[in-house]
């Protein structure tokens, strides 16, 4: 008799498991369709990532330069037709990030023919008021100071036209001197920080997190229960070939989804890879090692429960507090001081972060070793527990 | 029949803590017979097949399998034999042929879906599930799955539990034919009826023991030679053959 193949083995059960995976409508919505829809609400809503809501006081002019510029940056939501005391209602609140205010100051010619403001140092007057509650009036002072430049330099500019001599090399020296801040600010907008650079790293945690914990904790539950791997133990194949072919055919499976996941990200809402394909595969490297930590639990979960319905409240005690206090959705930062340390214990948060720094940061695995250590430490931590834990009848 | 012991079972003991579920059974099975293994639910019956299947420890004992003891060469053992488990389901979402495939894989051989489907006229269903089945198709399939690696024996636990009689004669005529091509069959079943067709031998199970075993007419013979008499008249048919005259022979599904 032939020597027994043990790979072929593993591989036929990797192949049954991967085909019975993609037939299997659960794994495939928490896989693809749960992570793409928040992508695709976030990547719609939030596409130019932070909004500064921008109240108009009634009797502003409309019809200049500044207000034009401010409607086409997108980042600036102006709300228009709100009253005096309802617009100073919202900004106290800070549901108005600040308050504008354009006045138009018109010129007349003066007895010596030149043209004079009747009142003011520029043709338009801007007054903006900001509000202690909201820190995003900043954003919106640098935006509105660099329109300011771009109108002035404009404006030099048109001016210089109609000029020479000595006027004319003081307005040039003053255009210089405004190109040079216009430098300034370029600096400034290039750290732009997409929702869509956030959001997707935690949605691709999040789907490995499910697919781990959900896919496998069902998968080994059913197999026992209904007998099946009872009935594979009567065949020369080994234990570690069944937990193997299971295990690769996921961590396939994960993969397909992770690419997928980056690639509608990064085409269709612009998902920021600093290295283009190195930077996918080292996201693609960090999947397979955070789904292996998430297998752990998946097995674990399999071992406790004793049928398929007790299946969901274990492992949503395991998914759920990683769903909402890992950074899936808001900065861990932005949490309460003493919820953080909650949340820096949890595995998922060390794999968020990593993902976010090789895909914004532009990070290889080396510069995330401290995150990697954590997964390491939880993956020695719980396959303790799930050895324990795991039956297999 | 020359009567080559394929399977031996010496003083076999399975004690589950304090239950001793086998209690020093022994007994051989014959290269190319039907054996059956009879007796009340809870007799011992399964543990006893499984521990000759490889698949449970045993407490104490010797079974040899085919010229391999199970301590010591479970997967030769589990190379050439062929395990159909009472109520055993399958791997989720994959139809028929992706099974057989999946099984061919784990047996480390290559076979041809659709050949093990048609041994067991089971080709057009090839593309469905295995929960899409009737009782006798699932039965013909998990039979199926037993012969994938050419086994020296097979073990059926149950196969004709909750199958109608069509059905049931059905699998009667593929286990005798399995039989027939050379592979020893090994059943457990609480019918009498199909033991005493389909079994060349039995062994009748109690309380952990063997407490007979012999050939079906044998066991019959004596019983009437002792004088026993059963308290209806006997008739020439059963109910059962009044059911497969009035339903037709022909099998369903």
């Amino acid at each position: 008799m032939s020597k027994y193949n043990h790979v072929g083995a593993t591989l036929a059960i990797a192949k049954a498991s991967l085909r019975s995976i993609l037939r299997s409508p659960s794994s495939v919505v928490f896989t693809l369709a749960f992570p793409l829809i928040f992508i695709l609400v976030f990547g719609f809503i939030g596409g130019g990532g932070v909004k500064v809501d921008v109240g108009v006081a009634p009797g502003t002019d409309t019809a200049n330069p500044i207000y034009k510029a401010l409607e086409q940056t997108s980042i600036i939501k102006l709300h228009k037709g709100l009253d005096t005391p309802s617009l100073n209602q919202n900004l106290s609140k800070g549901s108005l990030d600040a308050v504008l205010q354009i006045r138009s100051n018109n010129y007349v010619k003066t007895g010596d023919g030149k043209m004079r403001l009747t009142s003011g140092n520029a043709p338009y007057t801007v007054n903006v008021n900001y509000t202690t509650s909201s820190a995003k009036g900043e954003i919106f002072k640098s935006i509105i100071t660099n329109i300011k430049n771009e109108v002035n330099i404009k404006f030099m500019q048109q001016v210089l036209a109609g000029r020479s001599g000595g006027d004319a090399d003081a307005a040039a020296r003053a255009a210089a001197g405004f190109q040079m801040a216009e430098v300034r600010e370029s600096t400034m907008t290039g750290r732009a920080y997409k929702t869509i650079d956030f959001i997707l790293p935690g949605q691709l945690g999040f789907s490995l997190l499910s697919t781990g914990v959900f896919g496998t904790a069902f998968v080994f539950l059913s197999l026992r229960i209904t007998l099946v791997i009872k009935r594979f133990f009567a065949t020369p194949v080994k234990r570690a070939s069944i937990v193997l072919g299971e295990a690769l055919a996921r961590i396939c499976f994960s993969l397909i989804g992770a690419l997928f996941i980056i690639l509608i990200g990064h085409f269709a809402f612009g998902f920021t890879l600093v290295h283009g394909a190195v930077t996918v595969i080292n996201m693609l490297i960090l999947s397979v090692i955070g789904l292996i930590v998430f297998m752990g639990f998946g097995f674990t979960v399999s071992g406790i429960a004793k049928n398929e319905s007790s299946v969901p409240p274990i492992a949503n005690i395991i998914t759920l507090p990683q769903f909402l206090l890992s950074g899936t959705f808001f900065s861990i930062d932005n949490f309460p001081a003493w919820l953080q340390p909650l949340s820096r214990i949890l595995p998922l948060t060390y794999l968020n972060d990593a993902m976010r720094k090789v895909a914004f940061e532009g990070a290889g695995l080396g510069d995330v070793t401290h995150q990697l250590l954590v997964l390491l430490i939880w993956g020695v931590v719980i396959y303790t527990v799930a050895v324990k834990t795991f039956k297999w009848e | 029949m020359e009567k080559q012991p394929i399977i031996s079972v010496k003083n076999l003991v399975k004690n589950y803590g304090d239950f001793q579920a086998v209690r020093d059974i022994s007994f051989e099975v014959y290269e190319g017979e039907i054996f059956g293994l009879l007796g009340p639910n809870g007799a011992g019956k399964t543990t006893t097949l499984e521990i000759i299947e490889t698949l449970r420890d045993k407490t104490s004992g010797e079974i040899i399998v085919d010229g391999f003891s199970v301590d010591t060469d479970a997967e030769s053992i589990k190379q050439r034999i062929g395990v159909q488990l009472q109520a055993a389901g399958y791997y989720p979402n994959l139809n028929l042929s992706e099974l057989i495939e999946l099984f061919s894989g784990l047996y480390g051989i290559s076979k041809k879906p659709l050949e093990m489907l048609e041994m067991v006229a089971l080709t057009d269903k090839a593309k469905a599930k295995y929960k899409q089945l009737s009782g006798g198709q699932k039965q013909r399939f998990s039979i199926a799955t037993t012969l994938i690696n050419n086994p020296r024996i097979i073990f059926l636990d149950e196969p004709t539990t909750g199958l109608d009689p069509q059905a049931r004669r059905n699998l009667w005529d593929l286990i005798i034919k399995i039989r027939d091509s050379g592979t020893t069959v090994v059943i457990t079943t609480h019918y009498m009826d199909e033991a005493e067709v389909l079994c060349d031998r039995v062994a009748f199970v109690d309380g952990g023991k063997i407490v007979g075993i012999d050939t079906p007419d044998n066991f019959v013979d004596k019983l009437v030679a002792s004088g026993f008499e059963r308290k209806k008249e006997v008739k020439a048919a059963t109910l059962e053959d009044v059911f497969i005259d009035l339903t037709g022979k022909e099998w369903r599904g």
